[in-house]
């Protein structure tokens, strides 16, 4: 069996000047939209990690999405598709009524297992994948939402080495989601939503001079 | 010093493969994402501290296969599931099956058989069930017994009388079930019209020669070389310009699948045998 891409990628390996960040995971729930399009919309055209969005959404506008993110960002915003390569400089969202997985070899992949936290797409199938496929290269971001679903996934990109965000509760539209996630202890970095963006950017320009 | 995803890696590895050689079940060339959730999943169910801990398990007690590739072949599937399939189904593939006097149809992967059943009822509200014979295969016996029983859950009913309204439904969706306690129980006259039986794509061959075939959010599970596999049996499969119906977000781009086939409806993921007229 071919060892999975992130091992030839580790951090020890790592060059001076290469980044060490290559995608972002962001997932939402209720009031998602509108903070979405605060932090994706903030983001430079120039951005050169990956940006892979899970939005629960519970009816059948869903795949409406892409274009009502595509509207105000300045990266371009396409659905996710099965078997494509995870390109940087992107953001994807995930199809509706599918959990989203980023494979080892860092291609998309996508599943219609039983629904997790009640949900499909579900945010913890993303984020645990992408945590094995990118290890420390990866961060995740858990923004408003009224339910559980992510809070194992941002573990689990914490415990892979990567970099955890969650959006200050009392910025949420609904504050249960950020809530779980910084329960479970994994959560480097809490802040309001107007700030995040900004963070993501940092976290990866620091990553490049260091 | 190896982390501990490497050695979680090993462990599902060796699983599968344990599960190969002792039952002859291949998982191998299976996506490994969702598959690890899924082995992952037995662990914890088993309550084992390490994959690993399920092989002697899996070797030496018999009664435990059939729990294994219960949770690892994902039943998963609901009546009239995106109902513009089925809409388009309509319109475009179950006309031409009108102009055989009499016709196959084989749904692969058919796991409870929610969707057999959907196209069953839609055969005949075309007029066309008594002409059809239908075969509805999965891995998993269990799902297929389910398949086989007709019975399902009371709380979907809502769902699904939706589904097979916007799938373009031409009666009253209570026309087809009789509800009972808790469950509703499809109608006889759709349930004797299917033969439900065990095959499985990875290992077994061409088993009849069919008209159309439905395969939805079945070969998402597989790796490049699976997928080829199976195309190429369901292309041998169908008969001259037979209908190939696969899930609305699957991939056929890493295949070079418009050797064997060409899309008829390429957003519904509908496609008809190359080679020949459809």
């Amino acid at each position: 069996m071919p060892s999975p891409a992130a091992s030839h990628h580790s951090s020890v390996n790592r060059q001076a000047g290469q980044p060490r960040f290559q995608a972002a995971v962001i997932g939402c729930s209720a009031g998602g939209l509108e903070a979405l399009k605060i932090v994706l919309g903030a983001l430079p055209p120039n951005l050169d990690i990956a940006v892979i969005v899970v939005a629960h959404t519970a009816h059948d506008g869903d795949h409406l999405l892409p274009s009502l993110l595509g509207n105000i960002c300045k990266l371009p915003v396409s659905e996710a598709r099965e078997r494509d390569p995870v390109e940087p400089g992107r953001i994807y969202v995930a199809p509706p009524n599918y959990h989203l997985l980023i494979e080892p070899n860092r291609g998309f992949a996508l599943s219609v297992d039983e629904r997790v936290c009640f949900v499909r797409p579900s945010i913890d199938v993303l984020f645990c994948s992408a945590a094995d496929a990118y290890r420390e290269q990866l961060i995740g971001l858990i923004l408003t939402g009224a339910n559980q679903d992510g809070a194992l996934g941002l573990k689990a990109v914490k415990d892979a080495g990567g970099y955890t965000l969650a959006q200050d509760p009392s910025t949420a539209y609904a504050d249960t989601m950020p809530k779980a996630a910084i329960e479970t202890g994994a959560v480097d970095r809490v802040l309001p939503l107007d700030a995040l963006a900004a963070d993501i950017l940092r976290a990866c320009t620091l990553s490049v001079e260091s | 010093m190896m982390d501990h995803a490497k050695i979680q890696e090993i462990e599902i590895s060796l699983f599968l493969q344990a599960l190969f050689l002792r039952h002859g079940y291949d998982f191998r060339d299976y996506a490994k994402a969702s598959l690890k959730r899924r082995v992952l999943n037995i662990a914890s169910a088993a309550k084992v501290d390490s994959v690993a801990e399920l092989i002697p398990r899996l070797l030496h007690d018999r009664d435990y296969l059939a729990e294994v590739l219960a949770e690892l072949s994902v039943p998963v599937t609901e009546m009239f599931r995106d109902p513009t399939v089925f809409k388009a189904l309509r319109h475009t593939v179950l006309p031409r099956l009108a102009t055989y006097p009499r016709f196959n149809i084989w749904q692969a992967g058919c796991a409870t058989g929610e969707e057999v059943y959907s196209l069953a009822i839609m055969l005949e509200e075309e007029g066309l069930l008594d002409r059809a014979q239908i075969y509805a295969t999965d891995i998993n016996d269990n799902a297929l017994q389910s398949a086989e029983d007709g019975i399902f859950p009371l709380r979907c009913l809502e769902e699904y009388q939706r589904n097979y309204q916007a799938a373009g439904g031409k009666a009253k969706f209570s026309d087809y079930y009789l509800a009972n306690a808790g469950f509703f129980r499809i109608h006889e006259r759709f349930r004797k019209k299917i033969v439900f039986a065990h095959h499985n794509l990875v290992s077994d061959g061409v088993f009849c020669e069919v008209q159309l075939i439905l395969c939805r959010n079945v070969l998402i599970y597989f790796n490049n070389d699976l997928q080829r596999h199976v195309l190429k049996l369901f292309h041998d499969s169908l008969v001259r310009g037979g209908f190939l119906c696969l899930g609305t977000r699957e991939s056929l781009r890493a295949v070079e699948a418009e050797k064997l086939f060409i899309p008829v409806n390429r957003d519904m993921m509908i496609f008809h045998k190359n080679g020949e007229a459809p």
